[in-house]
Formats: structure tokens, sequence, C-alpha cells
């Protein structure tokens, strides 16, 4: 069996990182230059690794999927970025973000690489204040922050409702002024389709040109993947349009583990699905409930009320609502985490008291927060958001509360790395969201913006060095040797079959059947019988696409419908692999819900004996079931209890 | 230089010579004001009021220098709108929009370079009708018309003319309703207090040089000077 | 239930960057009201893919209105009509029964198109690497509160700071300008102590990377602060002609 080394340093838990930093090998100037790096990916790990790389002198290439960096899925992310500042006063420090996040990630993420999260997060924000982020400040012209969920002091760092959008044109910058300076050279409208893994170490990349349609080569001495997550693998999620996990899936293909697949995570307050015709998602900052409270009718009569249209919910008496969340979580209300907020809207929806006349959807009120301090300031700190759902919408939250539901948002899943933030193929680094990562089996609410930034400014730049110290006499490599040749090859034959197909169904449409797929049985709650029928039903899915997918144009020129196969044919193995890991982990834990292990209360119910592992899975070839090698979690510093957010 | 050389440079430049024709305007609706007079009472037409501001107007030094720097000021402001109409044109590039714009801005501000272009038609009729037999005459040696008061008599008795000028007139109105807050904006003299300040002030000014000049030609139609 | 609507488009088609383009018409029945401008050009796209064809290419990607990739000038306005939205949070309800709706690439020689509706933004790239930036590296930085900055300062960076990079702005220009862009970033980093160390430097590279791409000159019309999906204001322009005068005087 496979041994699994994740390369912790050793030490106490607050002397790890350093330990490591001033034990690590470096690379001298005059040999930075000479090591080329392959950075995929522009959003806030993959813009602020290249940046950083840049700078320190290495020769980057970076690849962008859009016309630039800036359209990078980092720019949606609304309410804020984590620190253990204590600016507030308020009783924080590196070891409660660290615990938070542990706790927060269902005791199922690694205790090192999370401390060394916290203690770099304050870093994160002084350098985005020197790159001239504007964060909200107070009149005083310091710092302000704001609450979120699974914390109970506020270390949230934002710049209105646009924290992801400022913390990536920040990135955005660093990088621009690199790509000036020649030491990055930026490719827009590139997608890698292929890595190339020379002598068991990752040499470079295939990336198809999305506007000419041609396949190019690029070597050098790392790759990093900086792609982000596979939650579009349900079609309808908060992704963007173009996100995607094929850079990942090859990797894994390549040899990489795929870490924990089945740990999705559901957002609770995203706007209802309104038609079949949908393409995403849109998500409401879990900033709204700072001040918005959940309920849901008491009686089932109402509801059904509601949902035929024969009722409002401003028609319904105080007494007649059942505010849930307040009710089952006294001591953190509104503001428990997303997985636990999430299930009980399921619960509530399942149960019949739904409303929307889809009967999927619960209400986000903020006429209590309204009353209580006036329109103006609720406009003022959400008023962006709420133009937001009444575009979309066309209702005013002002007056009727907010219709919201869960949707799938993030995958704390994602390609296993170690300490170092190197896969299993050597010379391979996964950053970001793209990493199985640091937030276990949840991740809290402004915590991602602080892990890519974290893993792309301080921990890549030095870790990735620990490893290129070792290839300084390698020269710089041909993208003649035979191993690109035929990782072309295969990706050529591989869209010359999709080419050929010529079926019946275009790619969306089984994209959609993916989707539906996905959210019934690998969704917010999963058990045996359904995780065994997504499979059958996902090989199915699997057989259509390759036989009966139509795609127009050319194979070898601008082709957007071959570029939504790709990876459409990527998501449907994905999604097996998801349903195949959430079938192996019997027990509940944050995003992951298996309804047989629930306490009496519904509450998750972990199995730490059994499952206290990362479930690393190893490709075996096509056709071939994947290998679990399991890496232990074991808790040196924090003892695990259940999830506590009712007292 | 950069001045030359920037699109900035090029706008200052536009700004200034815009601003300081605009002083020019004032100083002339000043003396044609004296029209408004009309004959005062003059026994001789050297004393009629107007004629006499004319005389001062083409014997103070200090005017006379100004008549090249004015010159210069109208080249200026005219060759740089062809120069960046003409940049601004090749930067929208050849292939032009089918649907027509639908955008809400004024409408002067999307016209200016016609609207400059109907107030430089209207000129050169001005100073043939005018300049040309007044001061010119003075640089070029020649004899000025004694009595510039009945010039204007002559011209604005004819309707005709008084439309000609009222529409001139107008057109210049919108030109500076749009060109007065726009060239401090291009100087950088702007911001959110001073954005509605200065359109205000600039609509004021442009109304104003606008009513004085057209209530000259009316003035005369109507008879009024009799 | 849902309104439904039938609609015309004409949507301009065009193989390449050389190749003439010209319009198509298509009609396209019951389109629900609640269902945005970019989901119905997915129905569009559906269809055509069905019949074999090729689809509409266009820009696009977090479909709510913060990436800046959507573009389309729709029935002379770009990004549609509705006001301080981008096309992907523009919804069908904005539009008649029967209404023929038009549809073209942003018009620019800044902006040539690549195929059909989706036009090539380098030149936004090239001018944010001209000086779009703090020079800072990572790392080595002062502690976030060790400099003070006046809340309204904050506020107004802020909001010169939400551009998006989308282009309406040039799209909009009778003179094809991109101050409004150029001006949004050089007044952010102006306004922050962090930024202002630079902001000679900056406001005149950017400027003059600006004017080699070849973008106009701004005539202060107005259309991109009325066009742009974040009303960014064009006073960001005075303090960049601000800026950039007193440089170069300094100069």
């Amino acid at each position: 069996m496979t041994k699994i080394d994740a390369k912790i340093p050793q030490g106490p838990l607050a002397e790890k990182w350093s330990y490591y930093k001033s034990h690590q090998k470096l690379v001298n100037p005059a040999n930075k230059r000479r090591l080329d790096i392959i950075v995929v990916g522009t959003g806030l790990a993959g813009a602020s690794a290249a940046a950083s790389l840049g700078e320190l002198g290495f020769n980057v290439m970076n690849f962008c999927i859009s016309d630039s960096p800036r359209r990078a899925h980092s720019i949606a992310a609304q309410g804020g970025i984590n620190a253990a500042k204590n600016y507030q006063n308020d009783g924080d420090s590196v070891y409660r973000l660290f615990y938070d996040t542990i706790k927060g990630g269902d005791y199922r993420a690694r205790e090192a690489n999370v401390y060394r999260l916290a203690e770099v997060s304050n870093d994160i924000i002084d350098q985005c204040v020197a790159q001239g982020v504007p964060f909200a400040r107070e009149y005083g012209g310091l710092l302000d922050n704001r609450s979120f969920g699974g914390a109970q002091v506020s270390r949230t760092f934002y710049a209105k409702g646009q924290t992801g959008q400022q913390l990536l044109l920040g990135a955005y910058s660093a990088l621009s002024r690199q790509i000036e300076k020649k030491t990055v050279k930026l490719y827009t409208r590139y997608e890698m389709v292929d890595l190339v893994v020379i002598d068991g170490r990752a040499r470079g990349i295939i990336a198809r040109n999305l506007v000419t349609g041609k396949l190019e080569r690029f070597a050098a001495h790392a790759v990093v993947i900086a792609t982000g997550g596979y939650g579009n693998t349900f079609f309808l999620s908060t992704n963007a349009m173009n996100c995607n996990g094929s850079a990942a899936w090859q990797c894994y293909k390549k040899g990489a583990y795929f870490a924990n697949p089945c740990m999705a995570q559901i957002h609770p307050t995203c706007i209802p699905v309104h038609g079949e015709f949908q393409s995403k998602l849109t998500l409401m900052s879990e900033s709204l409930r700072n001040d918005g409270r959940i309920w849901v009718p008491k009686k089932k009569e109402d509801a059904a009320a509601i949902r035929a249209g024969k009722m409002k919910p401003t028609q319904i008496k105080e007494e007649d609502r059942d505010y849930y969340l307040e009710r089952r979580y006294p001591a953190f209300g509104n503001l428990v985490p997303r997985d636990v907020a999430s299930r009980a809207a399921k619960e509530r929806c399942d149960a019949g008291f739904g409303v929307g006349n889809t009967g999927l959807a619960v209400y986000l009120d903020f006429s209590d927060a309204i009353n209580r301090l006036g329109e103006n300031v609720v406009r003022a700190r959400y008023g962006n958001l709420f133009q937001m759902y009444e575009k979309i919408v066309d209702d005013n939250p002002y007056e009727t509360p907010m219709m919201i539901y869960p949707a799938i948002h993030y995958t704390m899943g994602g390609t296993w790395v170690d300490y170092e933030l190197q896969t299993s193929v050597p010379g391979l680094f996964a950053i970001g969201e793209a990493n199985f990562s640091d937030h276990g089996a949840n991740r809290l609410g402004a915590s991602a913006l602080m892990q890519g930034l974290a893993d792309g400014y301080f921990v890549l730049p030095y870790t990735i060095q620990n490893y290129l110290a070792d290839q300084i006499r390698v020269p710089r490599f041909s993208t003649e040797l035979p191993e690109f040749a035929s990782a072309e090859k295969e990706i050529q034959d591989r869209i010359a079959k999709l080419m050929s197909i010529k079926g019946k169904r275009t790619v969306d449409s089984i994209h959609k059947e993916l989707g539906l797929i996905m959210w019934d049985f690998v969704g917010m709650g999963r058990n045996e019988e359904g995780l065994k029928t997504a499979i059958e039903k996902l090989k199915a899915v699997k057989k259509e696409f390759w036989s009966n997918v139509f795609i127009p144009g050319s194979g070898s020129d601008m082709n957007t419908e071959l570029e939504k196969a790709l990876r459409v044919a990527d998501f449907i193995e994905i999604g097996e692999l998801m349903a195949r890991d959430a079938l192996d982990r019997q027990e509940s834990c944050g995003g992951h819900f298996r309804e047989e292990y629930q306490t009496e209360e519904g509450e998750a119910l972990r199995q730490d004996d059994k499952f206290s592992y990362v479930s690393c899975w190893k490709y075996m070839g096509e056709g071939q079931d994947p290998e679990l090698i399991k890496e232990p979690l074991d808790y040196e510093f924090i003892v695990r209890q259940q999830r506590n957010y009712k007292a | 230089m950069w001045i030359f050389n920037s699109s900035i440079g090029r706008k200052l430049i536009m700004s200034l010579s815009g601003l300081f024709l605009i002083s020019f305007l004032i100083v002339h609706l000043s003396a044609n004001l004296a029209l408004l007079a009309g004959t005062g009472g003059a026994a001789t037409p050297a004393e009629i009021p107007y004629n006499v501001v004319c005389h001062f107007m083409d014997t103070n030094p200090f005017i006379m220098v100004m008549v090249p720097v004015l010159a210069l000021g109208f080249l200026v402001h005219i060759v740089y709108a062809f120069i960046l109409t003409a940049q601004n044109r090749k930067a929208r590039g050849n292939d032009r929009y089918a649907s027509s714009s639908k955008t809400n801005i004024s409408w002067a501000s999307k016209n200016m370079f016609i609207l400059g272009i109907i107030v430089l038609g209207f000129l050169c009729l001005h100073l043939i009708h005018f300049w040309a037999k007044m001061q010119l005459q003075h640089f070029i040696g020649g004899t000025p018309d004694a009595n510039a008061y009945q010039l204007a008599v002559d011209l604005f008795t004819n309707p005709v003319y008084v439309v000609i000028y009222i529409v001139w007139i107008w057109a210049l109105w919108f030109h500076l309703t749009h060109g007065f807050w726009s060239a401090f904006q291009s100087m950088g003299l702007n911001n959110y207090n001073w954005m509605p300040r200065w359109k205000a002030l600039g609509s004021v000014l442009a109304t104003l040089i606008a009513i004085g000049f057209t209530i000259i030609p009316l003035f005369f139609m109507f008879g009024l000077n009799q | 239930m849902d309104k439904t609507i039938n609609v015309t488009l004409k949507i301009w088609r065009q193989k390449g960057p050389k190749v003439k383009g010209a319009f198509e018409t298509y009609k396209l029945d019951n389109i629900s009201t609640d269902s945005s401008f970019l989901e119905m050009l997915d129905i569009l796209n559906e269809q055509l893919v069905s019949k074999g064809q090729e689809p509409v290419v266009f820009d696009h990607d977090c479909r709510e209105g913060i990436c800046g990739a959507c573009s389309l000038y729709i029935n002379g306005h770009p990004h549609g009509p509705d006001d301080s939205v981008t096309t992907c949070q523009l919804h069908m309800r904005r539009f008649k029964d029967g209404e023929t709706i038009t549809i073209e690439p942003w018009r620019s020689a800044g902006f040539p198109v690549i195929r059909d509706l989706m036009v090539d933004r380098q030149a936004f790239e090239k001018i944010m690497q001209s000086g779009g930036y703090v020079s800072v590296n990572t790392g080595g930085v002062p502690d976030a509160n060790a400099i003070g900055i006046s809340k309204i300062d904050a506020d107004e960076a802020m909001d010169s700071a939400s551009c998006i990079g989308c282009g309406a702005c040039v799209a909009a220009c009778k003179n094809g300008s991109a101050m409004l862009f150029v001006s949004a970033k050089v007044s952010q980093l102006a306004l922050l102590p962090q930024g202002r160390i630079e902001a000679a430097r900056r406001a005149k590279a950017m400027v003059a990377r600006m004017d080699e791409l070849g973008f106009g000159n701004c005539t202060n019309t107005g259309a991109c602060e009325a066009e742009c999906p974040k009303n960014v204001s064009i006073t960001n322009i005075a303090r960049l002609n601000r800026e950039f005068i007193s440089a170069k005087l300094k100069d």
C-alpha cells in the first residue's frame, strides 16, 4: 500500500513554520533567473504567486483562461477576508483563528497547515494595504472589521461588498508590474489541457490557445496549478461560467492524488432557482446574516398559501413565523456556519415549510434591522447586494423579505498537497481552492480569500524554492521531447474523437443532466443507496456524452462548444469520484452529510475513530477503480469535539 | 513637448484657448452694449457712444497688441479642434454602430465640432460685415469706416441678417454651455463639489452672453434706436 | 406563472478579425421575462447548435456583474437599456413582446473584434502594466494600521476602484477615449498615501501608454459615466488631468 508523507515540520505547532523557513533550501538570485515556473490560473492564488515569484527573480509563465486576470472568479467574493489582527480588542489571536478554522472544518483539516494559515493571515492584510486596496475604515482612519459565520470575534476585513474584487485587483496590479518588468509572461485566453511529466517530475503543460484553437507546448522546472474548484460539476453553482476542474483532473490522471473530492460547500444564501433556462446561481453575501433573520412559516397551510401565490410573507404574523436557526442554535443564531445553515434550510423545505413558487426557498428578513437601525443604515451596509437582488428577482427586499436557498459554492476537496503545497507528483504544486486545502470538511466565510493569498504570497514562494534548489543544474527543457509530443497527441486525439461523434445532444444539455444527478444524490443530503444510484447514472451519462454529443465547427479553431465539451467530459468523471468518495466516507462531517449518520436532533455525526483521515484518490487508469490512500489526521494539539453552535 | 504630444496636453490647449476666447466675448459684448445707447443725441457720428468706444478700441495700445494674440487664440482653438476631431475619429475606428446611440448626454457635448464650424462660418460673415471695414483698416493702412454705428443700423434693419445673427449666437450658446465647464474639467480644476458649480456658472455665463448679443440686432430691427 | 415574450434578434456575426462581418436575424419565441439577457443568448445558442450551426460567440464569465467579461452594445447602449448593470445582470423583463433587439460588439479601434460579439481588450492590460500599481514587493511592508487614511479618502478610492475593466466607457465614447478607465485607477491610488508616493510617475506612464495605444482624446461628453455599469464618476478624469498636468509642470 502506498504510504503518504505530508512532510509536517517538527516542533511545537506555533514554531513549525518558522522552523521550516529557517531550515529550508533557497535558490540564489543568479540561479533564479535560470529557473522557469509555470503558474496556471490568475485568481487570488495564481496572480499573487506569479507576481511574488516574478519579484523573487524566477522566470514565470502565467496562464489565464479569460482575456484578463481580473476576470478570475475570486473577483466575485463579496464579504471579506479574515485575519487574526485583533484590532477590535475582542480577544482574537492566531490560535483562535486557527481553532475556529479547524472546528469550522469539522476536524478534517491538517493542524500544521491551518496554524500556518492563521499565522500569515496578518501579513496578507499588511500586504494588501500597501498595494492600495481600499479596505473599509473608521473615521479615525484605522481599519474596520465585521463579523462572519462560525466566529465569535470580528476579524473580517472588507471593502464594501466587493472584497474579493479589491484583493484580486491588488494581486493583479502586482502581477501587471511584473509583466511590465518581463519577469512574468502572461498568456491570456489559454487553457491548460494536459500536464507533461518527464521522469516522474512535472515539467510542462500543453495549453490550447482559445483564439486560434491551436495546441501549444510549454516547458518549465516546476508547474503550479491555481485553477480553482470544481463546483460547476453541479452545472448550477455560484461559480463563474468558465470555472472548471479540468486542470486539476489532468494532474490527477498524471499521478497527482485527488483529496476529499466529496467535500463541497453548499452556501446557504443564494437566490433560488427560478427556471430551467437558468445558467448559474447568484450568491447573496454571508454578511447579510449579520442583520437578516431567516424564517419560514410555522404552519404548513401558510407555506402552501404562499407557494400558491395566495398570501404574502408580510401577512404572516410574528407568532406564526419559525426563526428556525435562532430556535435551534441560540448561541450563534443566524450566524451558524454555512453547512449548518444550509442543512437547516433544506430540512424545513423538505418538511413542507418552503416558500417561493417551487417551495425551495426560505426568507431572509430585514424588517427587524430596518426598524431597529433605519432603512438608511441597512442601505449603507448592504445597498449593492439589495440592488443586485432587485435586478435579478424584480422584488424590493426593503419591503418584502428576500428569498434564499442553498447552492453549491466552493469545493474544499481538490488536488492533494503536502505541507509544502507540493502534490504527489514532484515539481507539481497546487494552491488556492485547487488544492484540498486548509478548510477540512467545511470552509468558514471570508477564509477562501485568506487561503488563496496566503498560498500565493507567503507560502508557495518559500516552499517551491526547497524543491527548485535541487533543480539549478537542470537546463531548460526542449518542448520537442517525446513526452511533450505524446501529451499533445493524446489531447489531439481526444479533440478529434469529440468532434467526430456528431451526435444529437448539446454539451449543455448533458451538463444539466449531470448537474441534476449530482444535486439529487451527491448534494446536501447523501445516503448509500443514492450514491450507488448516482455512480450508475453517471456511467450512463458518460456513455451518452461520448456517443451522442454534438459539437459544431472545427477542432483547430476558436470553438466555445468544444471548450465546454472538454470540461464537461472531466466534470462527469469528477462527479463520479465525488460520489465514490462520499460513499466511502461513512460519517457526516461539514459539507458532507450522510443521512445515515446524524444525531437525534439531525446534526452531523462524525466517526472520528474510523474516518479521521484525508481520502487521497490515486488514478489507476481508464476503466479501473482508483486506489484510496489514507492520510491519517493525528490531532496533536486540539481535542476533537462535536461541533456545537447551540450554546 | 508634453503639451503638444499628449492627449491631456492637447486638451489643455483647447481649454486655455477656449477660456481666452470667452474672455474676449465678454469684452466684445461690453463694448457692443454701447450700441444700445443709440445715437445718444450726438451731433456728429464721432460723438455717437458706440463710435467713441470703437475709436478707443482702435487706438488703445493694449487692444492693438491683443488683436494678433486674439487671432492666434482663434487659430489655435480652430486648428486643434480639427486635429483632435481627426484623432478621435481614428480612435473610434472604421466600424460604426448600426443602432444609434441612446446614451443620455447633452446634445452640445456630442456636437462641439459641428457647433464650432457653425460659429466659425458666421464669424467669417461677421468679420466681413464689420471688422474688415473697421479695425482691419488700421492694420493695413486703409481708412476705417468712421461711423461703425451706422454699419450696425444698416445691417440689422434687414430681418434676414437679424435671424442669421441670432441663430449664430445661440449656436455659440450651445458651444459655451459645454465648453465652459469642460475647460475646467480638462485643466483638472474640478471635483464632486465644483462639477455642478462650473456647469451652473457656464450656463449663466453663456446665457448672459447670448442674451446680450441677441438684444442688439433686435434693438435695431424694432427701431428702438429711433 | 412566468410571463414570456417573443423577440427578434439582429446579431453581428463575424468569423475573425480580418473577415467582413454582417448582421444575422434570429427569431426567438417564449422567452421568460425572468431570464437574463445572456440566458436568452444561451437559449439561442442551444437552438443554433441543435440545428448544427455555430453558436454566437460572446465574452461572459461570472454572470453577477463583477468580472467585467461581458460586453455587448444592445439597442444603442453598452450593457443594454437598464441603468447601473452589466449585460449579464440585464433581464428580459426590460424588453417588450415583439421587440427587435440589435446586438453589436464594442466598436472602437482599441478593441478589435475577435469573433462575433467578442472583442480584444488587451489594450487595457497594457495600460495597467504601464503603471496601474503601487511598486511594492511581497513582504516587508508596514503594519496595515501604521498609516491612518481618512474614511472619506478611503471611500472615494473605493468608488474609483469599483471599475470592472469591461470597456463600456470606450464603447460609449464617440472619441474612443479610455480616460474613465485610466482615471479610475490613477484616482484610486492617488487618493491613498501608499499610492501617493509614485502618483506623478503613474499618471504620466499610464497616459503615455493610453495615447500610444491610439485611444481618443476626452471631450467630456460624459457618455462613459452615463453608461458605466459601476457608476464610476468623471470627476476621476478631472483628477487624472490635475495629476498629469501638475506632474508635467514639475518636470
